[in-house]
């Protein structure tokens, strides 16, 4: 093993030879590995800390806090509905809260959740030991909790948003909506706009940047796809609804005219810049949970996925088909007739790649042989309300259909088969997966089961019958309805159906809490799986892995054991690059994933925090109308901006290099022949 | 007209609670096609009903999109099912599974789903061609527009003194085209009459069009379907399909202004006009706002606050002094009247027929 020295006090070479070796468990190197990565204990660790396992880990907790109350309102929802003309809440309670539980577990929970996922599991799946930009992660979760606690900031005055998520013009403008609830909305998108944004490019970034050594692109979960995929997306989509928001927003507190149709702004641009951003948004709180579908659900039929290729590139086409149909949800609005049978048939197409992954699932489990564990049971029944849910919506892209279906129930039901079927039952079966990874304990099976049943049985007892309201012609967003419409017995059923399916997602929180403290002790590969993340502790080291492994092929946990292979690669996991002169990870090639340079990481730092911090309260500035505030808050932004990005001849990345001292060149060439 | 159940006078709610095991009308033997929609346990059911050439191509449709992919949903999840339970030979459960094998039967599956959703986009192209506009002229045009929480409706005519405006109940001919002009005066509204055809927008700042025809005379109900507000759930409207004689009788006399009041109504018609003439009209008086609904032949109507209750003397009444309470937020206000006030009112309300 070469010599590790310390190197601060030599001039900084930015050329360097990393060394090849390994790292025995326990030994002094490992310890000094772990003091190098470690957070501070105490306070100052957890609004300092930069590990992508504890935002990950924070993202998760915090979308779950706001899934728990979304749902807490749409089950005040639901009695309110219970049957005709209840007077449960009044009609301006009911929209509030029909528009938080959008707001919420659109924004707040869907993608949040696996924005949470991806965080922590990334660096583990690709072979890295932080994501490309540790801070910016830190202050994208930062964001994003200011950012929901802002939009809840009115609610308890009785004064929360009240517009529906979509929040149409002129009902949302200023003339309509008078009180601080739509400002608040307005503003908290912009924030949470940020988040996103950053947390997008840094998934990017990462991808192209910090696989290890030998993980070509062809190599890479699916899940990384779908992140991939959905954080491009965003980077196109959030634009157009922050502008919305922000041209609302000036419409109503400075007096531009946008969307005032009395100064000649144009209402429907809204639904336009909305749906341009709100279509896609679809697809990427989607996208990465069907990637975790498709790496978890191989584990369980003990053969890898059917069809690897074919679901990556049908995941990247179905986001770029996404961009083209944003005006299947404004079929109502008399556009022309030659523009709805573009967008209609185009809406047809996009479920073309979504037959492709459905076939590919079920191609899987047919030539595999299924071990029924609590995770599997959830991804196979999310491919059952996929099934369901795609069917839905090819009905919803006729256009003549739409003219019935659009505005009813039926797209209630159609979009929580959805975003529950795709989103939420994949995202639960993938804590009963990670789980053991995360906290080192296994969840309770038997629990594990019960809230599965419960939960599908409740889901589909609850929103199936929604369809049959939507045929009935039950339309959205009513506060009540009379009983000579004949929604009485769908409605009660469906009041029921939720109740049950909240009693499940509560035994499945239960589940959690026991097996926190109570769980059996996990290995670090429980069941089995191929995936990098398995082959480090859990849970995993603050350095992630010990050295940067070099990967052979997409399972390197499963190599040597697969069926008819004469030869099979070799992923060398204990022997790798050193690299432990302060925070350093691997910079490798963005196809090939050659080594190129040696990463220096940032410590932990207090600034993303007291960035996230002082731009929330830049917004909480703007919505008081206190412009000193506002002022003071954004040069406080721009304070920590310049500590933060302070140019540290430390954090030079250094370039590999062979022994003979020539560069990158050569440096590919050893890449090729290793 | 059939008087139905009002809204609010139905049974408590806790007796609606009472469940019945079937769910109506879905899966009943669709009406036949001589009986009108006003005798509907489900009024706006535009899956099993439609009642005109605007609807009843999408109708089937909608059939035969329900059936098909009902079909293929339950194939596929018949296929997920086999896949699961199927017998399995024993094999060493260390090993693992080939990755090569099976992409066929993803491209196999793929490929019959394509070229269904082909057929299904050329077959609904057909159908949005054939409702998109009328087979002959409209017979008539009217402009609706949509207010927070009721609709205004004018009837078109060449001759300025033959135009009017009714409210929240619009009346056709029967079997002929009719062209809307859908307008709001607020925020975003939708006119959607199921069971005669689709919904469409009415957005402030745009006229959209589009056609309604019923075929067979009778009541259709129908009802905002864009969230506008509080009382979104309280926006519904009536179509009233009638023959083309009985349509001009109604015509005849929706043109006709206000008679002129006599004896002890001109107390009420005092009281009119000063308390609801401001934001109310009344044709052949002075009460000239526009705010409300023209209210000159009121009690034409079946039905009062857009749907929300039918047209009694004591629910207009009721719905007078306690508007607020059954649309909150409307800008009709509740009207604080004495007792001899009210039944002033009332007396001459119930001139206006």
């Amino acid at each position: 093993m070469a010599a590790i020295d310390a190197t601060q006090h030599r001039e900084v070479s930015l050329e360097r030879i990393p060394e090849v070796g390994h790292i025995p468990e326990g030994s002094a190197i490992e310890a000094r590995l772990e003091k190098i990565w470690e957070t501070a204990p105490g306070w100052r660790g957890s609004l300092s800390t930069v590990d992508h396992k504890t935002i990950g880990i924070r993202y998760l907790v915090t979308a779950f806090l706001f899934l728990v109350i979304g749902g807490i309102e749409a089950l005040f929802l639901r009695i309110q509905l219970a049957g005709p003309d209840m007077a449960f809440l009044t009609p301006e309670q009911y929209n509030q809260l029909f528009t938080m539980h959008g707001v919420t577990m659109i924004f707040l929970y869907a993608l949040p959740v696996l924005s949470g996922f991806s965080n922590y599991l990334w660096p583990l799946l690709l072979g890295s030991r932080d994501m490309a930009f540790p801070r910016l992660n830190a202050l994208s979760y930062w964001i994003f909790l200011f950012a929901g606690l802002f939009m809840y900031i009115s609610f308890p005055l009785g004064q929360a948003p009240n517009a529906g998520w979509f929040n149409y013009v002129p009902f949302s403008g200023p003339v309509y909506n008078t009180g601080p609830n739509i400002d608040v909305f307005a503003l908290g998108m912009v924030l949470l706009g940020i988040s996103t944004t950053v947390g997008s490019i840094n998934f990017v970034v990462t991808l192209f940047r910090m696989r290890a050594p030998g993980m070509t692109i062809n190599r890479v979960p699916i899940l990384v796809w779908g992140t991939l995929t959905a954080s491009v997306a965003n980077l196109f989509a959030i634009p157009a609804v922050s502008l919305a928001f922000f041209l609302l927003w000036l419409d109503r507190q400075i007096g531009a005219h946008f969307f005032d149709v009395a100064n000649n702004g144009q209402p429907l641009l809204w639904q336009h810049l909305f749906w341009i951003f709100g279509h896609p948004w679809v697809y990427v709180v989607v996208l990465p949970a069907m990637g975790i579908v498709s790496d978890a659900l191989p584990t369980f039929c003990r053969r890898p996925l059917v069809g690897y290729t074919a679901v990556a590139l049908a995941t990247m086409a179905t986001m770029l088909l996404g961009f083209g149909v944003w005006v299947h949800h404004m079929f109502a609005t008399g556009l022309p007739t030659v523009a709805l049978s573009i967008f209609g048939a185009a809406s047809m197409v996009i479920s073309i790649p979504s037959a492709v992954a459905v076939f590919a699932w079920i191609a899987t489990i047919w030539l595999g042989k299924p071990v029924f564990k609590t995770p599997f049971l959830f991804f196979a029944g999310f491919i059952v309300l996929f099934i369901i849910g795609g069917m839905s919506g090819v009905m919803t892209a006729a256009v003549p259909l739409d003219w019935q279906l659009n505005e009813t129930y039926f797209i209630v039901a159609h979009l929580h088969y959805v975003l529950l079927g795709i989103n939420v039952f994949p995202v639960v079966g993938a804590i009963y997966y990670w789980f053991p990874k995360f906290t080192g304990r296994m969840m309770s099976e038997k629990l594990g089961k019960l809230s599965f049943w419960t939960m599908f049985i409740g889901f589909n007892v609850g929103f199936f019958p929604m369809h049959i309201a939507g045929l009935l012609g039950m339309p959205r967003r009513i506060y009540t309805y009379p009983s000579r419409m004949g929604w009485d017995e769908v409605n009660l059923v469906t009041t029921v159906g939720s109740f049950i399916f909240a009693i499940g997602v509560l035994i499945f929180l239960a589940n959690v809490v026991l097996s926190l403290r109570r769980g059996v002790r996990a290995g670090a590969n429980p069941w089995d799986a191929p995936t990098l993340e398995w082959a480090v502790s859990s849970p995993p080291p603050a350095y992630n892995f010990a050295t940067i492994p070099t990967i052979a092929s997409r399972h390197p946990l499963w190599e040597g054991r697969i069926e008819g292979e004469a030869e099979h690669a070799r992923t060398s996991l204990e022997e790798g690059y050193l690299l432990m002169r302060g925070r350093e990870t691997l910079g490798t090639s963005p196809i090939d994933a050659k080594p190129v340079v040696i990463l220096k990481m940032p410590e932990d730092s207090y600034t993303p925090f007291l960035v996230g911090l002082f731009v929330s309260l830049l917004f909480v500035g703007l919505l008081l109308h206190s412009w000193t505030f506002t002022a003071l808050m954004a040069a406080s932004s721009c304070a920590a901006l310049s500590i933060w990005m302070w140019p540290r001849r430390k954090l030079g990345q250094r370039s590999v290099s062979t022994p003979a001292g020539h560069r990158s060149a050569s440096a590919e060439r050893e890449g090729e022949s290793a | 007209m059939k008087a139905s159940k009002s809204g609010f006078d139905s049974k408590s709610a806790i007796e609606n609670l009472h469940f019945r095991i079937t769910f109506p009308a879905l899966f009943m033997i669709a009406a036949r096609p001589s009986e009108a929609a006003d005798t509907l346990d489900t009024p706006l059911n535009y899956f099993l009903y439609s009642y005109g050439p605007a609807a009843t191509p999408v109708m089937h449709l909608g059939w035969l999109m329900t059936a098909l992919l009902s079909a293929i949903t339950l194939i596929v999840i018949l296929l997920l099912v086999i896949a699961l339970v199927r017998k399995r030979d024993a094999a060493d459960p260390d090993m693992i599974g080939a990755e090569r094998g099976g992409v066929r039967w993803v491209y196999i599956g793929t490929g019959i789903s394509t070229f269904i959703l082909a057929g299904l986009t050329v077959y609904f192209l057909t159908v949005l061609n054939a409702v998109a506009r009328p087979a002959e002229t409209p017979a008539l045009t009217l402009t609706v527009t949509g207010y927070d929480w009721w609709w205004s409706i004018e009837y078109e005519h060449a001759d300025p003194a033959k135009r009017f405006f009714t409210a929240n109940e619009i009346h056709i001919p029967v079997g002929r085209p009719v062209l809307l002009k859908l307008k709001s005066a607020d925020v975003i509204h939708a006119f959607w009459v199921p069971v005669l055809a689709g919904k469409t927008q009415m957005i402030p700042g745009l006229v959209n069009q589009k056609w309604i025809q019923a075929d067979v005379p009778g009541m259709y109900v129908g009802q905002c379907a864009q969230f506008c507000g509080a009382a979104h759930a309280h926006m519904n409207l009536e179509v009233v399909a009638e023959s083309d004689l009985d349509f001009e009788k109604w015509q005849e006399a929706q043109r006709r202004t206000a008679l002129p009041v006599s004896g002890h109504d001109e107390h009420g018609y005092k009281l009119f006009m000063d308390r609801c003439g401001g934001c109310h009209a009344v044709r052949g008086t002075e009460a000239e706002g526009l705010h409300g609904p023209d209210l000159t032949h009121l009690n034409s109507r079946g039905r009062i606050a857009a749907g929300l209750l039918t047209n009694t003397p004591h629910h207009l009444m009721e719905w007078i002094t306690r508007a607020q309470h059954y649309k909150p937020g409307a800008r009709m206000p509740s009207i604080a009247l004495s007792d001899s006030e009210a039944s002033a009112l009332a007396s001459y309300l119930s001139t206006l027929n």
